[in-house]
């Protein structure tokens, strides 16, 4: 099976290069994409020099549009297996086969690393720890799954959902409606437990005020979903 | 007369929201540009609902004829649409312009490979036929 790493970086320079080197140390057959999103500093250098190939957007176009470009690719080039591995270094490339496996075995069609299934590790803060919660409760509901962390960008995804996040993938805030939309075409989703950093490098492009946007919005999106007409798979 | 202008208002509120949500519904409309009329049509809706409401919200910017107040409401959310529009527009011009210019740019190197390339064959075949 051929797998493809995206690892979608907005001004990662400081940790992008590490990520690049565990991710090939700890899975070495397979190939790593970086998206760089229109980043200011030497993300793209950084990603390069370690190894990756680097696919560079002309303008910072939100984490979305950068994943995107990755399904694009791995459609494109008949990957079989895309992981999404962030560039600030919260996920721990050793961890990798852990969300590969349920895909390579069949089990599932996306794999989430979920932060709270129990164990240790980095929990993100108190109020953002609160809009997961509330993230996956409603998910829960509509989904009738269990699903504990939803926000994760630590996920595999097998090759239905790649060719259905090519088509279709949301643009501002993805993680939470992406899992919808693998749920809506009658997809598998299955959660993994892993453990994650703070990040090392960096900063987080999240602010306050926009975290209350995201929640508004993201909300918003869900319920709109049920109303909608569903996305439509390639056969 | 109260009664048809506030019949008026309902309708007219209603029918914004009921259009918005159908736009979104049928992906005619991004999420994210639908919030602040979203939230323009439910303002409408409660003032033209609630008469007291719209009163006292009349009172406070010394506007003593409610279907003024009703309008200046609606007024100021357009303006607040207008100018996010202009916002979301002058971005989007700026990317339009870097995006071509990236087109250009990379149009320009590619036809100087395919013509280097070109070049090599023509050398290679020049000597190729020389030797032959």
């Amino acid at each position: 099976m051929r797998i493809l790493a995206v690892i979608p970086c907005y001004n990662e320079e400081a940790s992008v290069g590490d990520v690049v080197g565990s991710l090939q140390t700890a899975c070495p057959e397979m190939d790593i994409l970086v998206i760089n999103d229109g980043s200011r500093d030497k993300t793209a250098e950084a990603a390069a020099a370690a190894g990756a190939k680097v696919a560079r957007l002309p303008y910072n176009m939100g984490i979305g549009a950068a994943m995107q470009t990755g399904f694009l690719y791995a459609k494109a080039y008949g990957y079989d297996i895309a992981v999404q591995v962030d560039g600030d270094g919260q996920h721990d490339p050793a961890e990798v086969r852990k969300i590969l496996e349920p895909i390579q075995e069949g089990r599932a069609d996306i794999v989430v690393g979920s932060r709270f299934i129990s164990g240790g590790g980095f929990k993100s803060t108190p109020m953002r720890r609160l809009g997961i919660k509330a993230f996956a409760k409603v998910l829960t509901v509509m989904t009738g799954q269990t699903l504990t962390d939803p926000t994760s960008g630590f996920r595999a995804v097998g090759k239905k959902v790649i060719n259905l996040f090519a088509e279709e993938y949301p643009q501002d805030y993805p993680e939470v409606e992406s899992l919808l939309l693998v749920h809506l075409a009658k997809l598998r989703i299955e959660e993994e437990q892993v453990v994650m950093r703070a990040r090392s490098g960096g900063r987080s492009s999240i602010t306050p005020l926009k975290s209350a946007y995201y929640m508004v919005k993201v909300m918003m999106v869900l319920f709109i979903w049920l109303i909608r007409k569903k996305p439509e798979m390639e056969a | 007369m109260h009664t048809r202008a506030e019949m008026i208002a309902l309708a007219g509120s209603g029918l914004l929201l009921l259009v918005i949500l159908e736009l979104v519904r049928s992906r005619r409309l991004k999420e994210k540009y639908s919030l602040l009329w979203f939230f323009t049509a439910v303002v409408l809706l409660v003032m033209a609902l609630s008469r007291g409401l719209l009163d006292k919200l009349g009172h406070m910017m010394g506007i003593y004829y409610a279907p003024s107040a009703f309008f200046l409401l609606a007024f100021l959310f357009l303006m607040l649409i207008m100018v996010q529009f202009s916002v979301v527009i002058s971005r989007l011009s700026e990317r339009n312009k870097t995006l071509a210019q990236e087109v250009a740019l990379l149009k320009l190197k590619f036809e100087e490979e395919i013509s280097s390339v070109k070049a090599e064959t023509y050398k290679n075949r020049i000597r190729e036929g020389n030797s032959g």
